[in-house]
């Protein structure tokens, strides 16, 4: 007999994302669901590192990718992180699908079900509507891969997971987000994120392109996790651990949200001289594609301290985490 | 419940090392090529006393690897998926002897599956198994090479295995399913 090991009944750790069928946004995700999918990551990161990059995992798994506004980046990382797992990835654009010929989103979703899909990965460029499809499958479940200008929760994710690789904990570390708030999905996303895992966010950018809700709740506790808005880049910068540079949306900056790029430019650029207030050690970020010399200089984007690239391979690896938790697993047999 | 008792104290596991680790060299005429990989959690450890013990009577420092076998289950949907946890494999597989190591050799359908994750990675050699449980039942043609010891059980039971790395203390209890305590 061994004293040492009190018999309890059964309380296994937590390791799994279940129940969860849908990953649509990270303002529902724990502190630790997010540290199981960034440790789940890391070992597929260790897949991407070899020779043969394949694991039988998703064998006989079938993944549709539902893209309804132009992607390279998170499409591809999709569909090599579903191919990796041994998943069968069928992509479906927009053009060249039933979408054009006006099916609704509602009977295209109900259709993918009917095919046995086992997940669907929706990019839409109307907020909320993989909410609605999620709504209305009974057995497919479905990830948000970017919708309009509301979410993306995977982007965030690897974001995190870059963070923490370079930084170890974020509990109290501070990152500064600039740009267009108002259109980035990879910010709202991130700003959740970031408060689950305790870190201070400071934003930064054009009064015009930061949300309401956002520089209404500034220095307090508000509807994007108390993120402070700082219109001072300079002051934004001090101590910062991490410089996320968002995209300036050019295609939507018609609508009269900025004098000009050139102003932007001077003002809100992420340069070598404002990098000089942050941290020695910090990170650049961009979620991508980079307009270089416009948010952020050409130097910083291939300098020592951009983690540019390395976002997206972790990008991949994210996907491949995602898609394992939410694919495998089952009910705890009752012993 | 009653009817916990202990299999192996840590004496007990310490020397069943040692033996084994005398063997794999025995058997494999030195420590040449060798190469101990442990499964991911628990076998992690015991590989890495092996080569410890190998390291102390033979003076030859054996490479030891970490397998996780998450991603090549055969029940990967039957079943809550424990975390997986990273592959780390000191050196190329080709023309080494691999020694899995493992805590308890149950069904055998594990190390099934770390075969195939293994010749992912490369082509050994040989691969051989060291057990320090072998504890019957096996549903798949597998044997261990080297044993700790053979323990008779019921399916109702249950073999809890405590190694100081991961539970703070060495031990080994067989336990019946109900009263199961907290396992990480």
């Amino acid at each position: 007999m061994t004293s040492q090991a009190p018999a309890e009944p059964i309380a296994l750790p937590a390791t799994t994302l279940a129940p969860r069928r849908h990953v649509l946004d990270l303002d529902d995700f724990s502190r630790t669901e997010i540290d199981i999918v960034l440790d789940t990551a890391l070992a597929m990161r260790e897949v991407l590192d070899r020779d043969i990059k394949k694991v039988p995992s998703l064998r006989g798994k079938v993944i549709l990718t539902l893209f309804l506004e132009p992607s390279t980046r998170t499409r591809v990382s999709f569909e090599q992180a579903g191919k990796m797992l041994s998943a069968d990835v069928i992509n479906i654009a927009g053009s060249g699908s039933s979408a054009e010929k006006g099916e609704s989103l509602l009977n295209t979703t109900l259709t993918l079900q009917a095919m046995h899909a086992d997940l669907i990965v929706v990019r839409h460029p109307q907020a909320g509507a993989p909410y609605f499809m999620a709504r209305h499958l009974s057995r497919t479940g479905i990830i948000n891969a970017g919708d309009g200008r509301h979410a993306h929760p995977t982007q965030a994710l690897l974001d995190l997971m870059t963070m923490r690789r370079h930084l170890g904990s974020l509990d109290g570390k501070k990152v500064v987000i600039v740009g267009d708030l108002l259109h980035s999905r990879v910010a709202r996303s991130n700003v959740f994120g970031l408060a689950a895992m305790g870190a201070r966010v400071v934003i930064s950018g054009p009064p015009t392109l930061i949300p309401l809700d956002l520089s209404r709740t500034s220095h307090s506790q508000g509807s994007l996790g108390g993120a402070a808005y700082e219109p001072d880049l300079d002051a934004a910068m001090d101590d910062a651990d991490v410089v996320m540079a968002l995209r300036l949306q050019t295609e939507r900056q018609t609508a009269g949200m900025l004098p000009s790029v050139r102003e932007y430019t001077r003002r809100w650029q992420v340069t070598e001289a404002r990098m000089g207030r942050a941290k020695p050690s910090a990170l650049v970020m961009h979620p991508g594609p980079v307009n270089e010399g416009i948010e952020l200089s050409s130097s910083l984007a291939h300098g020592v301290a951009s983690v540019i690239e390395e976002q997206v391979t972790n990008g991949v690896a994210i996907r491949m985490a995602i898609l394992y938790q939410l694919l495998t697993g089952g009910e705890l047999q009752t012993a | 419940m009653a009817d916990e008792r202990e299999i192996l104290s840590a004496d007990d596991i310490r020397q069943a090392l040692v033996r084994m680790a005398h063997e794999i060299v025995e058997r494999n005429q030195g420590a040449h090529a060798l190469m101990l990989v442990g499964l991911q959690r628990r076998g992690v450890p015991l590989a890495h006393r092996v080569a410890d013990a190998i390291a102390d009577f033979e003076q030859v420092e054996v490479p030891v690897g970490a397998l996780d076998i998450n991603l090549y289950r055969d029940d990967l949907t039957s079943r809550p998926q424990p975390l997986v946890r990273p592959t780390t494999l000191p050196a190329g597989l080709d023309g080494t002897r691999v020694v899995l190591v493992d805590d308890v050799l149950f069904t055998g359908r594990s190390i099934r599956a770390a075969m195939d994750a293994l010749m992912d990675h490369g082509r050994p050699d040989s691969i051989q198994l060291a057990a320090l449980i072998d504890r019957g039942h096996r549903e798949l043609p597998v044997r261990a090479d080297y044993v700790g010891k053979n323990v008779p059980t019921s399916l109702d039971e249950i073999v809890e295995v405590r190694l100081i790395e991961v539970d703070g203390y060495d031990g080994v209890d067989l336990v019946p399913r109900a009263v199961r305590s907290v396992k990480p």
